[in-house]
């Protein structure tokens, strides 16, 4: 019976809505259009749940800049995760609100303002036992 | 459809039960509510058991405790409106003309888990690395978005927690029975603003059951069977975020409409309300909701008295919320809300809640419910929401 051989440590988006490029500085969010109804979705999609159709679906880069939606300011984390820190909601400029941590700026409701620019950028955020990385998106003031 | 009757509730305290376990639990509010309806356990034709973490063969477990008879059983899980969920289902079952009488339960064993929605694998969890989707972060945001709307204050939100504490202190049922000023709320451990700690509902295990009837064989077993008006149930429609955060609004408008509809009343018309707060912020969001005050109300519908017990601010709390009222509003609805202390009190165990705010209803229009009595208690509207989504809405009458 042949060895299994290891496979190779991968570099891997955390989430699938994120595409990773050659470096760091080439990370971009993507979305799907509904050809059927012209709904953007953030990350990919088979079937719309707006219109029920199944497309077909247009990929699209989406913004990597928007402005802040919401936010709440997590005191209490699951236990891998220092605190405090803001986790937000993000309106991408084109379309498209995502989840995402604001990060640059203390966690105070005197630092955040409903409507603020953001700008995102890409990071390693953890590894698993295999030593595959994982790369997840964050956004600051920009 | 025929008229539905609920001709027996019951709930065990809500708390920590470590030496029993959910079916137990179940058994026991099974039984109290049987007692309750006078009815025997062999002319129950079929059960309707909702739980969340043991779904499959829940409702068996229980009749294994305490009455197997062969029945049917349909186990139901949706999320936090499983519960009424199950209950809804026992009503269909009455209304179609398919059985007589019915049972309805809801029992959840949650022990000390912590943060609901906070666990995952390190290595590849979103869980605080791509925002957070615990239910505190959820409601947390949802609050924000009534405050960005409408400048709602941190303070106002405090108000349900510092309002449902106050009930809770009559109600031995509650897993908490402790009053808590503004200002200890708001000083609390702070967990996901702009909810504290004392502004989150606590986990915890418990059971309620109810037994439903026809209205027509109802008077066999009770001199006061109280009327299902409206039993609705909706998800959560296409809207703008609710992908990527949840919307609790939408869907538990719609239940409100349609529900009002089937009642053939409006919520001016309500005696009382047990709403869904998980946390105090989701409170003032179903105010509007539910329609009991105006969009962008909610804060100073809260600090006006409206839906507190006896319509109005207790005396020792009024120099501390005098500030946060506007003197100009006139409350359109006098509905009090959340008798029993709600979920911020009472406790949550996840597939119990559901029945349970229902029985809460009931034993107000009964007279039964003691020092948190809502005085002259007609029609009483009990709503659950549940995150992925769903919405419950019952409206009981006498």
């Amino acid at each position: 019976m042949a060895e299994a051989t290891a496979a190779a440590p991968e570099l891997r988006p955390l989430v699938p809505h994120l595409t990773l490029g050659a470096t760091r500085e080439e990370d971009y969010l993507n979305g799907s259009v509904c050809k059927n109804c012209g709904t953007k979705y953030v990350g990919p999609r088979l079937f719309c749940a707006k219109c029920s159709s199944s497309g077909p679906f247009d990929t699209v880069k989406l913004a990597s800049t928007g402005e802040l939606h919401v936010y709440t300011i997590i005191h209490q984390a699951t236990p891998y995760v220092k605190a405090p820190y803001i986790a937000a909601i993000v309106d991408l400029d084109g379309g498209g609100s995502i989840n995402t941590n604001i990060v640059g700026i203390e966690p105070t409701p005197e630092n955040l303002q409903f409507g603020m620019r953001l700008k995102m950028f890409t990071e390693k955020v953890s590894e698993d036992n295999e030593g595959n990385s994982y790369v997840a998106y964050r956004f600051t003031p920009a | 459809m025929r008229e539905v009757a609920i001709v027996g509730v019951s709930m065990i305290k809500f708390g920590r039960y470590p030496d029993r376990d959910f079916s137990q639990l179940g058994a026991q509010a099974s039984l109290e509510a049987l007692k309750d309806a006078g009815v025997d356990m062999k002319q129950i034709e079929a059960l309707y058991s909702g739980n969340l973490y043991s779904t499959s063969g829940s409702g068996q477990r229980i009749l294994q405790q305490m009455g197997q008879t062969g029945i049917p059983v349909v186990n139901v899980a949706n999320a936090c409106a499983t519960g009424s969920t199950a209950f809804r289902e026992a009503y269909f079952a009455i209304a179609s003309g398919a059985y007589d009488v019915v049972m309805a339960v809801g029992t959840e064993q949650m022990g000390k888990q912590g943060l609901l929605g906070s666990r995952g694998d390190p290595a590849t969890s979103l869980e605080g690395r791509v925002g957070s989707y615990m239910m505190p972060a959820v409601f947390g945001m949802a609050g924000m978005e009534h405050a960005r709307q409408y400048g709602t204050k941190q303070e106002h939100f405090a108000l349900a927690s510092v309002k449902n504490h106050f009930h809770s202190t009559e109600n031995p049922l509650a897993q908490y029975q402790k009053e808590s000023p503004l200002d200890e709320v708001m000083n609390s451990r702070a967990i996901s603003y702009p909810n504290t700690l004392l502004m989150c509902c606590p986990t915890g295990d418990g059971a309620a059951a109810a037994v439903l009837c026809s209205m027509d064989k109802a008077r066999q077993f009770t001199t006061q069977p109280i009327k299902i008006a409206a039993s609705v149930l909706t998800s959560d429609p296409f809207t703008d975020r609710d992908l990527t955060l949840p919307d609790v609004n939408t869907l538990t408008r719609n239940a409100a409409q349609i529900a009002y509809q089937q009642a053939g009343i409006g919520p001016q018309d309500l005696s009382q309300v047990e709403l869904h707060d998980c946390f105090a912020t989701a409170e003032l969001l179903h105010y509007e909701n539910l329609g009991l005050c105006g969009d962008g109300e909610a804060g100073i519908h809260v600090a006006s008295g409206a839906p507190w017990i006896g319509n109005k601010i207790p005396t020792k709390y009024q120099e501390d919320i005098a500030p946060l009222q506007d003197k100009t509003y006139k409350p359109k609805t006098t509905a009090v809300v959340n008798a029993s202390g709600g979920l911020l009190s009472k406790g949550h165990p996840l597939g119990a809640t559901g029945v349970a705010n229902i029985a809460e209803i009931v034993f107000h229009l009964r007279g039964q419910a003691g020092g948190r009595q809502v005085e002259g208690s007609k029609v009483g509207l009990a709503h659950v929401i549940g995150l992925g989504s769903s919405c419950t809405i019952n409206i009981v009458q006498k």
